[in-house]
């Protein structure tokens, strides 16, 4: 019983979970955030460098940092998950 | 006595001392700047050099960098290789993604097309006036090409000003791009595109080379080359054919190509009132490319409802991935979260085969 109603909290928190995704491929230069940490909506999340030239991703909502998925020098595809956040 | 009348110092013009000065300032341009300086590095030099007196460095069939030139760049033997090492690094996803955005790379060359009758108007021959139209497509190696084989007398000035419009893209384009759009057109968001296939990337090169060369076959020697190096980059059979084209043969004709080009600009050919002239006419076709791209992009809107964002048809330019770059940007100051670059990158190249396809039809009509 409990342990059903754990679950479900949890199933809860990951619909609420919204993903940060890369808008274009390219290489991460920087991480701005850590796991853990709040933002706010339209801060900088990591930066990627695609065609010489560097793009700042930033926060689609405000929330906290619940996992980083990427290392600096990663290489992403378009639409890669780059962190995941929770309100 | 023999030897003061060896002696170079003496007989120096006063024209070779601008020239000097003219080839120190892309010398410097290239190191402080960086504008271009795989190009214009070597391009400084070479007009520093060649403007040395009693070196018969350029003396037909005698000197060093003479014979560069004539195999080089005369007998059409180092652009079509640049071609081979940028297809080799192009990735044509972006615009069999998009097709309908090819017109955008299309509209881009009414620059250059509006300067050539201009330049003929003001006294140029036909020749000379295709030469001076192409830069406008801001694509040095197809502006060199077409230089040697129409109008040799002016294929220095003109590849020094395509390349320097290249490196100073970031600063011409901008004004131009918020002249013609409103801060709302500016922060469209482009929808999402479908990613090319790895066979379709791969069946490309081949249609492509095939299609343009039976329509155009004066374009033949750039986008046989084009089509060429992309292909090995596409089959992933010849890694070692595609590392070679992009790598080490690129680097190796860039230095024979830059330091001809330089050369070619002695004193009594360049220090002349047309160049300035060209100068002038090379950034209006550049500028009237650049709106052109726009301004299509803006008639498309009309009768589609997915929106363009008209900033990437200012990328319909050729300057491969500048201006592409500059589309990003402009409409990232509208909308930090506008991406638009990918969007931008099939115009641009789309942009490269429209100003070989312009090359190619004045090559046919003029030579």
């Amino acid at each position: 019983m409990e342990r059903a109603s754990d679950l479900t909290q949890r199933k809860a928190k990951v619909d609420m979970a919204e993903d940060v995704v890369a808008p274009l491929a390219g290489k991460v230069l920087s991480i701005a955030v850590a796991s853990g940490d709040t933002v706010e909506e339209d801060d900088e999340v990591l930066v990627l460098e695609a065609m010489k030239m560097e793009t700042v991703v930033y926060a689609p909502s405000d929330g906290t940092v619940i996992a980083i998925k990427v290392a600096v020098g990663d290489q992403v595809e378009e639409d890669d998950v780059l962190a995941t956040l929770t309100d | 006595m023999a030897f003061l009348d060896q002696l170079g110092i003496l007989a120096v013009t006063p024209g070779q001392i601008v020239m000097w000065a003219v080839g120190l300032t892309l010398v410097t341009l290239a190191i402080r700047k960086q504008y271009e300086p795989l190009l214009l590095l070597p391009i400084g030099f070479g007009v520093l050099v060649a403007n040395l007196p009693l070196t018969e460095l350029m003396t037909p069939e005698e000197g060093l960098i003479w014979r560069f030139y004539h195999y080089g760049v005369e007998w059409e033997v180092i652009p079509p290789l640049i071609f081979l090492g940028l297809g080799a690094h192009t990735d044509f996803g972006p615009l069999l993604s998009q097709p309908r955005l090819i017109f955008l790379g299309a509209a881009a060359q009414g620059g250059v097309y509006v300067t050539f009758f201009a330049a003929h108007a003001f006294g140029f021959t036909l020749q000379e006036a295709a030469a001076i139209g192409i830069i406008g497509g801001a694509d040095g190696p197809t502006t060199i090409f077409l230089a040697a084989q129409l109008a040799p007398q002016l294929l220095g000035a003109c590849a020094v000003a395509a390349y320097s419009y290249m490196a100073l893209v970031p600063i011409i384009q901008p004004p131009i791009m918020r002249l013609l759009t409103t801060e709302q057109e500016r922060a469209i968001k482009m929808k999402k595109a479908r990613k090319a296939t790895a066979r379709e990337k791969l069946v490309f090169p081949v249609v492509a080379a095939m299609v343009i060369v039976l329509l155009v076959p004066a374009s033949a020697p750039l986008i046989v080359m084009f089509m060429l190096g992309n292909l090995f980059r596409e089959s992933r059979v010849v890694d070692r054919l595609t590392d070679t084209a992009q790598n080490a043969l690129m680097n190796i004709v860039t230095i024979f190509l830059g330091i001809s080009v330089g050369a070619t600009m002695s004193a009594a050919s360049f220090l002349r009132a047309e160049v300035l002239f060209i100068f002038t006419l090379g950034l209006v076709a550049f500028a009237i490319s650049t709106a052109s791209g726009v301004l299509l992009a803006k008639l498309m809107n009309i009768f589609t409802s997915e929106k363009i964002n008209p900033l990437v048809g200012a990328a319909g330019v050729s300057a491969v991935p500048m201006a592409a770059r500059v589309a990003h940007k402009v409409g990232a100051e509208a909308d930090k979260k506008n991406y638009l670059l990918m969007f931008a990158m099939g115009p641009n190249l789309s942009g490269v085969i429209g100003t070989v396809i312009a090359a190619g039809i004045f090559l046919s009509m003029l030579q």
